[in-house]
């Protein structure tokens, strides 16, 4: 029996060691332009999220417009700041979708699910927002704060505060087992269609909900273990179900089982800011090491690995030029070969194409 | 008290003290015996459509085709375009996240329109056409709160952020230059894609040549050299293309804000504003523009403050691209002027 036991923990020690992501890294060829054609009065700024659907429609969250903060009340209320767009296949621009939304102030992600309804996410709202493919709100998670300064709810949900977990006792970043969220940054679903919501960078947790939005759990706190984050950046579930979570401030992405039982972590993968995740059969990941904003002179790259962390290969850099990457915060990838690639700082998407 | 009310005392106080600061620093010209350069103005000259109106004129600029640009502050931060007949012709920028509380624009040799918003922090290229080719620096994200002015002394500064930055110049080659600002005082220079070169000055204040006290205005001459309006010094800086000083001017007042004209033969236009506010006597010590040679030599003065045209209200910014039609944009009287100057008649001998 004890040897047994043995066994079992040298295998998950083995399952956990680190798979190589800071092995050799050839350089990828690739090439890259503006993806997309704005009318003349409508401006992109930081872009947020980027995300394409089963018929190549090109959804975009950016940070724009001016965010504001009203002050004739008994309380600041905040509105306004971002805002979704969507564009045809060649980039040029279809419509806009929930213009004034209640919920849209700075923009975290957007994704799109396999049945093409469109996942906002907003880090500022605290929310998560599913329209459906024409456009409505199909589903809501968590709540805008009714104003700034909010004293946070159990479990943390202000919007901007300095984390949850201050209600029952829970762990710091662990927030409540609710749909509350502390600037939550990235969501994806497996193939039953259960929810997984990166929460994020004031909680420091993922929650899973049933795909009618019921909370399921959730795992996760701050720290530097496994099943610790520094931060939860960016979230992708692979075909059999297991979540992998980017986890920028321990510059690692852990990799979790359907239920939330770690598995194993990719080491060495920077400021993992936005990961993405191929379709099936061979699955593979981009991973972004965003610069951070104050510094375009390092790093920058985005990585090609295999699901169990081998490298493939890398392309890119910092900077404000085409084919230069500013503080990358999206990436699509629904084709292995063309991503769209947002960014923060050059207030842009682009189209790379992988040769 | 909460955290917001508190926050906006403090600003509030902190305006009053920087208003009585201002005044009391404004310098009469320390120069005498300058000509009057004789001129016609030509007020009002912008026509807009039905329902519009300009705010705070902080900002103006032309093209090669003569087109107007004028950066102000409205309802929001807004960016008008006008034909070389006063036209208006469009709006470029509308809901731009990078407008916010305009400050300068201009317009480079290749006729992009360059932003600085002093609200937003960040400077912007537009291609003519009024695309983003290229941004500088960052907006403070709005999901960290109201951003509140720090107390006591500024954070470091830093390469590629910006603080409340006031201008934007280029030299021959392209490279990009940038006075910045109200909480850093340092002038930075980029390379023509947008990469941190050097800077002079720093986040802190100071006196002595290559140190600056709120640099408000900026231009760079055909040689490449950088000339700095160091508005609470007093004085204009001459920096060469890496950023180390050359000389000083102290003699023309404050150093408000400054136009080169383009061309083999350039000069210089420095504008000794009137304080915001008009005090008593202001108008009688403040508020003229010196037309200048690049060696220094003073060619002659003309304009006055005043509430009516040709009287101007605090001019924020000069386009020179003929030196003998100034075009002028003015803080408190929401206007913009354009000034026709007689040179040859009074002009010294160059």
């Amino acid at each position: 029996m004890k040897l047994l036991k043995l066994v079992l923990l040298l295998a998950c020690v083995a399952a956990s060691i680190p798979a190589g992501a800071q092995g050799p890294a050839p350089a990828l060829n690739f090439d890259a332009a503006n993806a997309l054609t704005l009318p003349d009065d409508i401006y992109l700024g930081e872009v947020g999220g980027v995300a394409t659907s089963s018929r190549g429609d090109i959804y975009v969250y950016t940070r724009t417009g001016h965010p504001t903060v009203s002050m004739a009340t008994a309380r600041p209320f905040a509105h306004g700041g971002s805002r979704l767009f969507q564009f045809d296949r060649n980039g040029r621009f279809t419509r806009e979708i929930g213009a004034g939304l209640y919920g849209f102030l700075f923009a975290a992600q957007v994704r799109v699910d396999p049945q093409d309804n469109v996942w906002v996410v907003d880090e500022m709202s605290a929310m998560v927002m599913k329209f459906d493919p024409q456009g409505r709100v199909a589903l809501l998670l968590g709540r805008k704060a009714e104003a700034l300064n909010n004293p946070p709810r159990a479990g943390g949900a202000g919007p901007a505060g300095e984390g949850g977990g201050r209600g029952g006792g829970r762990a710091p970043g662990a927030g409540a087992p609710q749909d509350v969220f502390n600037r939550p940054t990235d969501v994806a679903w497996d193939a039953q269609g259960n929810i997984f919501v990166a929460d994020g960078l004031g909680n420091a947790r993922i929650a899973k909900f049933t795909k009618d939005g019921a909370f399921v759990k959730s795992w996760g706190q701050r720290g530097a273990a496994s099943s610790e984050f520094a931060s939860v950046n960016s979230i992708a579930v692979d075909a059999q179900g297991n979540v992998y979570a980017a986890d920028a401030g321990n510059q690692r992405i852990q990799v979790f089982d359907n239920n939330g039982t770690f598995k194993s972590e990719i080491k060495g993968v920077g400021n993992a800011q936005a990961i993405c995740m191929t379709p099936g059969p061979n699955q593979v990941l981009y991973v972004s090491n965003s610069n951070p904003p104050t510094d375009i002179d390092i790093a920058g790259e985005i990585t090609k690995m295999r699901l169990d962390g081998t490298m493939i290969g890398k392309f890119g850099k910092a900077g404000k030029l085409p084919k230069e990457f500013g503080t990358v915060n999206a990436i699509d990838c629904r084709s292995e070969s063309t991503l769209y690639v947002g960014e923060i700082g050059n207030f842009r998407v682009q189209k790379v194409t992988m040769k | 008290m909460p955290r917001y009310l508190a926050c906006t005392f403090a600003a509030l106080l902190l305006t009053l003290f920087l208003t009585a600061v201002s005044a009391t620093a404004q310098q009469k010209a320390t120069i005498t015996g300058v000509a009057d350069i004789p001129f016609t103005s030509v007020p009002n000259f912008l026509k807009l459509p039905p329902g519009e109106s300009l705010g705070e004129s902080v900002a103006v600029a032309t093209d090669s085709k003569g087109h107007i640009f004028v950066y102000h502050r409205r309802d929001t931060t807004r960016l008008f375009e006008f034909d070389r007949n006063g036209s208006f012709l469009k709006e470029i920028g509308k809901g731009y996240y990078g407008f916010e509380f305009a400050h300068s624009v201009r317009v480079d040799k290749d006729d992009n329109i360059w932003t600085v918003d002093e609200g937003t922090n960040l400077v912007t290229k537009f291609s003519p056409e009024g695309k983003v080719l290229m941004v500088l620096g960052r907006r403070p994200p709005a999901v960290d709160g109201p951003v509140v002015f720090p107390a006591g002394p500024n954070p470091p500064s830093q390469k590629y952020i910006l603080c409340r930055p006031t201008d934007v110049g280029w030299d021959p080659q392209g490279n990009i230059f940038v006075s910045d600002g109200y909480c850093n005082n340092r002038i930075v220079k980029y390379d023509k894609n947008g990469r941190f070169v050097a800077q002079a000055g720093s986040e802190k204040a100071g006196t002595g040549l290559g140190e600056f006290n709120l640099p408000h205005g900026l231009q760079v001459d055909e040689r490449g050299n950088v000339w700095v309006a160091d508005r609470t010094n007093n004085r204009y800086q001459v920096l060469d293309n890496n950023l180390k000083p050359i000389r000083e001017i102290t003699n023309l007042g404050v150093g408000w804000t400054l136009c080169i004209s383009p061309g083999p033969h350039q000069y210089v236009f420095h504008s000794n504003s009137n304080p915001n506010g008009n005090a008593p006597g202001t108008w009688e010590t403040t508020g003229e523009i010196y037309k200048t040679e690049l060696d220094g030599t003073v060619i002659g003065k003309f304009g006055k403050p005043g509430k009516v045209t040709p009287g101007f209200q605090v001019v924020h910014m000069m386009d020179c691209r003929n030196p003998n039609e100034i075009v002028l944009g003015e803080i408190e009287s929401w206007r913009v002027q354009k000034f026709i100057l007689q040179p040859e008649s009074r002009t010294a001998t160059h």
